[in-house]
């Protein structure tokens, strides 16, 4: 029994590494293209190490594009929705949690529904009500439609709930007002939870894609991901240029990922099962 | 004493006028975002399906039912759904079945594990539009490598993003590849929330090693299958990114319109607004339809105790 668990071993073994291999494939081919010219792009057979390690690339894409301002845009709008979303999602928890008041349950079940329906079928009556308060082509037209709450409150719900109330009674005889115990109860109290739903309300707001499409006319104003889009459209076959591009914009996502792996799969495993 | 009572009740009164206050004003953002960016765009939709509304004409005659009769009857939304179809069940088979075999293969002590789910995780955390251009490379069907591989081992090229035939599923291959290590991530931590002693109980009755994955391991990972499926069912039905990012005109015949595609195509570059809040409503139903079904399936938990 043990015997054949180990016989097996290395045929798993290097099973994963090959499927390990194929996966990471992409991106080490990215990366080694990025340095490459249009003759070894277009040599066959295919040239794998490029013959000379080139940063052109890297500047024929900002020639290109205005790649930095895309960058700035997109790292400042996902930072501060995600602030908004995640200051907005604990205060509603620790209400919705913590605290009676009439309505609680009717609130409970208005931000469940708004879960069910699709981001497509919001959007449409959205872009009208955005472009009459004249927010297109602005940040804030980037910014406050994404603010989808109902998913991190729900997460951080749950992690409220497991606080104890005797926590809260034993602040409140202190004479601690429902604001500072929120502040300096709940919130430290809940660091972990409120890292995971950071995590996770970060890259959706990173890799956001339909909203920015929609709303942006002006280049200035686009993303990252809108950016790449029409750079796509702009270089026909360049793929070199199109490689640079792509790993800047993937490489500062890689290393935080390899850094904060364990934080990344518990954002996973948490938000996947709980709901 | 009557005194003493009457205060503590007044205090008693004091704070829970207090504790409203709070919950008001710590309530009050959620529920504008709540109202804003759903309440008040669900309403909205549905006033906007059943007009003539544009965004190219100041047009907004009420028309009752007429563009849900015109998109039932459209071929392209019919071509756009029969995709959506292909695409959701080639990708949950494929996505579903690799994903549970390689977190089973993980699902041990193994050297270079964590290297491991790191690298099938990867293509997850990355942004769609960085990854799918490297992609775009591989599909080309001069310079690209997956050609270039095919021709040296004998086989014809393909014409991949190019071919009416093979263009959605070059679509599928991509995000097969972008999204396995979700689930894999999810399938792990499924097995490995099952205890050891069951699966030791097993082997001591003689159990094979298949055995122990047919017989145990698999019927106690029902809940997280079928949260697996439906979920992924779910993200199929609502896919647009990588088929606008790789095949930015609905590929060749428009053989990648999916059913999103096709009301973004209505409402915002044929201006045909209440013709695509029509065609949302209609994948909304379908879409709630699953998700019925998911509560319903999610309620049946598989328990050994």
């Amino acid at each position: 029994m043990k015997s054949t668990m180990k016989k097996r071993y290395p045929v798993i073994f290097v099973f994963l590494i090959l499927s390990s291999a194929l996966m990471i494939f992409p991106f080490v081919w990215m990366f080694l293209s990025a340095f490459k010219t249009s003759a070894d792009v277009y040599s066959y057979p295919p040239k794998w190490i490029p013959s000379s390690f080139k940063w052109t690339n890297f500047a024929e894409v900002f020639k290109k594009i205005p790649f930095l301002r895309f960058y700035v845009n997109s790292i400042g709008v996902a930072f501060i929705q995600t602030f908004l979303q995640i200051a907005i999602s604990a205060m509603g928890a620790f209400a919705l949690t913590k605290l009676e008041f009439p309505g609680r349950k009717k609130m409970f079940s208005l931000m469940q529904s708004s879960m069910y329906v699709p981001e497509v079928v919001t959007m449409i009556p959205l872009f009208l009500l955005v472009s009459w308060a004249g927010l297109v082509d602005t940040y804030a037209g980037l910014i406050l439609p994404g603010l989808n709450c109902a998913f991190t409150t729900i997460l951080l719900m749950s992690f409220f709930q497991t606080i104890p109330n005797d926590l809260i009674d034993a602040a409140k005889i202190d004479g601690c007002g429902y604001y500072r115990i929120f502040l300096q109860v709940m919130l430290p109290n809940s660091r972990t939870a409120i890292g995971t739903a950071s995590l996770f309300a970060f890259l959706t707001h990173w890799r956001s894609y339909m909203w920015p499409l929609i709303v942006t006319n002006n280049v200035k104003m686009r993303t990252l991901p809108i950016g790449l889009k029409y750079l796509v459209q702009e270089t026909s076959s360049e793929y070199q240029t199109l490689m640079a591009a792509s790993l800047m914009a993937i490489i500062p996502v890689l290393v935080v990922y390899m850094l904060m792996e364990k934080e990344f799969v518990q954002s996973i495993t948490l938000t996947g099962l709980k709901s | 004493m009557n005194a003493g009572k009457r205060s503590l009740s007044s205090r008693n009164n004091l704070q829970a006028r207090e504790q409203r206050r709070a919950a008001a004003v710590m309530i009050t953002p959620l529920f504008l975002t709540l109202f804003f960016l759903f309440l008040l765009p669900v309403v909205f939709v549905v006033a906007m399906s059943l007009t003539n509304w544009s965004l190219t004409t100041p047009a907004r005659d009420f028309v009752g039912t007429k563009n849900f009769r015109f998109v039932l009857n459209d071929e392209r939304f019919w071509k756009a759904m029969g995709n959506t179809v292909f695409y959701t069940a080639i990708k949950l088979v494929a996505d579903t079945s690799i994903a549970l075999f390689i977190a089973t293969l993980l699902d041990r002590k193994i050297h270079f594990r964590r290297f491991f789910r790191i690298a099938h995780f990867a293509p997850v955390v990355v942004p769609i539009t960085a990854s799918s251009l490297i992609w775009l490379w591989f599909y080309d069907p001069g310079i690209g490598p997956l050609n270039q591989v095919l021709v040296s081992l004998g086989l014809p090229a393909m014409q991949w993003l190019y071919s009416e035939k093979t263009a959605l599923l070059s679509v599928i291959l991509f995000s097969v590849w972008k999204g396995l290590g979700y689930n894999v991530i999810l399938f792990l931590a499924g097995l490995q929330s099952i205890p050891e002693s069951y699966l030791e109980a097993a082997r001591i009755d003689g159990a094979s090693e298949r055995q122990v994955f047919f017989k145990v391991k698999l019927p106690l990972l029902a809940p997280v299958t079928s949260f697996v499926i439906m979920m992924g069912i779910i993200n199929c039905l609502k896919v647009f990114t990588e088929v606008d990012v790789m095949t930015p005109n609905h590929g060749p015949l428009e053989s990648t319109l999916l059913l999103v595609t096709y009301i973004y195509d209505q409402s915002f570059v044929r201006g045909k607004m209440g013709r695509g809040a029509a065609a949302a409503l209609v994948l909304f139903i379908v879409i709630f339809g699953f998700t019925l079904v998911q509560r319903a399936f999610g309620r049946k938990n598989v328990s050994y105790d």
